[in-house]
């Protein structure tokens, strides 16, 4: 877990009683609407089509049992008793009346959560991999560097007011599950052929309405340059971002009008009149930031212990959930375990009040209070002793979070849709939840393997479906509900983004065509373990889209 | 479906209503007659689309007690009973078209 500075404290106490007075005299007609807006929005307040919505900042997706246990007080005193994780790391509540924001917002406070920088165009909430600090092929904590970054964009004058939204991801593993092309900036730790720390700097990727996958302009950046170098890319941006468009603003338009190597070569102009100067990185600095970061007390443990392997013998069922939510661990003796948010039938990423409350007391108990947010929509108990998961795992059953389709088809990423977002088009959750269903047989999902479904309600693309191995975007033809498929798309190391399946088809008809693409692989496929992007990578969409639309 | 902006621009035919977001808590409510806020559609003022632009107005000179007003289509259905006329106000007036989570 990371502590957070009497600064830090300051500075959440001081958000939440200007907010009271700007509620407040909002309340009374003193501020219109207009004024009120953004006030409202740099506190990660939104009007959706029922209700607010409060978009609160998990940085970097670490979350103490402490503050899951407010998170749940706020799903029960001023929410509807539930709560929804986003693909950004973030945790949004529905149902919550403005006249209540402020007294949420200190309640969140207690605990150090505040909802700064989730909304507005500045540097916004920055995501890492969910298993930082304890994933077995990582190089080092990424949260570090992220926590050097938030410290210095938090409030920064010159990038609270951007061109546009900004978002920085980045990971430290050699498999990338913090999306990180799809990032404004994505950062990509590495050593290079001396040994050294760096990382490679990806810039201009992102989705919604234009999308792109990130540009590497510079395949190694010492660590001691990190800081002066996104800074060289944030000015060129503030510099040249366009301003006049709100399409054309996001430095993905920039990089892609400029060409990267142009871009590159106004950012490394920018980055040599600074570089040697007060933002070259001292190693003391930054070893105080990771000191801030306290690791469990780990025992001394074996792996696979004899006890789980018996267990493991002896209930199938608890088998088949190791197998698939159960991950390894740097701590020998230790598990990484993820609870799948994604019951079937269920809508993706929502968690109730009374499940928050037992995930923190689990955590307590098995994962020393700590507990993990992936962009997954997936929750992580990310220090679990092996000797306890058979334990846990019965826990976690009596808690409807044990559903073992962890990256399998029914591990849908999906955004709130038209069932709650103003700018929808289409619903997102129903279809997400008809899928679940269609898939819901274990042995089924495992015969078809990892496979992932993005759902979004319109372009903007909170649900990904660009990198979704199949995506859903919902679009509207003459007031009815249409969903464009796509397929072949990923978020990983290999990101790229999906190929059109065909025409659009109704609401009605997205399960059946999801089930017939899903045919099609299993029988289309090499052999059972080509994954579904892999086998789309090697024929193409046109055997898929012959098959799905030969009998519409 | 369309979000309210572009509603705004968007030609209205037959019969609408004026909604918007109550201000203290975003619950939808609509205008009445006595340019009033209810949440119950039914109690809600029925135009014809070319006299909306009139409720409209007096709407958005009450923005203390809402937010966001603009024209919305509903259906007159028999015995006048008044519907939402797209998918977008059905689920306005009704809420998420799934169980809520813990309510089941
Ligand atoms: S993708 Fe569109 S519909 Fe979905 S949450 Fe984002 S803005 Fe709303």
């Amino acid at each position: 877990m990371y502590r957070y500075d009497e600064l830090d404290q300051a500075l959440v106490d001081q958000r939440v009683s200007e907010f009271r007075d700007q509620v407040s005299r909002r309340l009374s007609g003193e501020l219109t609407e207009d004024e009120f807006k953004l006030l409202r929005l740099m506190n990660g307040v939104y009007l959706q089509l029922h209700a607010y919505m409060l978009r609160i900042a998990i940085p970097y997706g670490t979350l103490s049992s402490e503050q899951m246990r407010m998170l749940a007080h706020v799903a029960r005193r001023y929410d509807r008793g539930y709560g929804h994780f986003t693909t950004r790391q973030n945790i949004q509540f529905n149902w919550i009346k403005l006249e209540e924001m402020p007294d949420t917002l200190a309640d969140l406070a207690k605990v150090g959560m505040h909802a700064m920088q989730t909304s507005g165009n500045c540097v916004r909430n920055i995501t890492t991999d969910q298993w930082a600090g304890v994933a077995a092929d990582e190089i080092e904590d990424p949260r570090i560097w992220a926590e050097v970054l938030r410290q210095h964009s938090t409030m920064h004058p010159e990038f609270t007011f951007l061109p546009r939204k900004f978002k920085i991801a980045i990971t430290a593993a050699a498999h990338d599950r913090a999306a990180v092309k799809v990032h404004d900036i994505g950062l990509r730790m590495l050593r290079n052929s001396a040994g050294e720390l760096g990382f490679e700097v990806m810039v201009g990727g992102g989705l919604g309405r234009t999308p792109f996958i990130g540009k590497t302009i510079k395949p190694f950046l010492p660590t001691r340059d990190f800081l002066s170098y996104v800074e060289a890319i944030l000015r060129t941006y503030n510099q040249y971002g366009r301003r006049d468009n709100i399409y054309k603003a996001r430095i993905k338009i920039l990089v892609h009008e400029l060409g990267a190597d142009k871009f590159a070569a106004e950012v490394e102009n920018e980055w040599n009149t600074i570089k040697e100067g007060a933002l070259a990185l001292d190693p003391a600095v930054v070893a105080d930031i990771a000191a801030r970061f306290i690791y469990p007390n780990y025992e001394r443990l074996e792996d696979n212990p004899a006890a789980l392997a018996r267990a493991r013998k002896e209930d199938r069922a608890f088998a088949v959930w190791l197998d698939n939510s159960v991950s390894n661990h740097k701590q020998p003796g230790y598990a990484i375990v993820t609870l799948s948010l994604k019951p079937t039938g269920a809508p993706p990423g929502d968690a109730t009040a009374d499940q928050m409350d037992a995930i923190a007391d689990l955590a307590d108990r098995y994962s020393f209070g700590e507990i993990r947010v992936g962009h997954e929509q997936n929750l992580v108990l990310p220090n679990v002793a092996q000797r306890d998961l058979l334990e846990l795992w019965q826990q976690l059953e009596a808690h409807e979070l044990a559903t073992p389709n962890v990256g399998l088809v029914s591990d849908i990423i999906a955004c709130p849709g038209l069932d709650y977002c103003t700018l929808a088009n289409a619903r997102s959750i129903p279809v997400a939840q008809e899928l679940t269903k269609r898939f819901g047989d274990h042995a089924l999902a495992k015969t078809i393997g990892r496979l992932h479904i993005n759902i979004s309600g319109c372009i903007n693309a909170c649900g990904h479906h660009h990198v979704g191995h199949i995506g859903i975007l919902g679009v509207e033809k003459n007031g009815e509900e249409f969903y464009q498929i796509t397929l072949g798309g990923r978020a990983d190391e290999g990101a790229k983004l999906g190929a059109l399946l065909g025409p659009a088809v109704r609401y009605g008809e997205v399960a059946d065509v999801v089930e017939d693409v899903v045919a099609a692989y299993v029988e289309l496929r090499e052999r059972p373990e080509e994954l579904f992007v892999d086998t789309v990578k090697r024929i193409g969409v046109e055997p898929f889209k012959e098959r799905v639309y030969a009998t519409r | 479906m369309t979000s309210p902006h572009e509603q705004k621009k968007r030609k209205v035919n037959g019969s609408v209503v004026v909604t918007a977001n109550r201000l203290g808590d975003g619950a939808v409510v609509y205008r009445t007659v006595n340019n009033d806020w209810t949440t119950d559609l039914a109690s809600a003022a029925v135009v014809a689309a070319p006299a909306a632009a009139v409720l409209l107005q007096s709407a958005e000179a009450d923005s203390v007690r809402a937010v966001g007003p603009y024209i919305a289509p509903v259906e007159v259905a028999a015995g006048n009973r008044v519907l939402p006329g797209n998918l977008r106000e059905r689920i306005r007036l009704a809420g998420p078209t799934f169980t809520l989570p813990g309510a089941a």
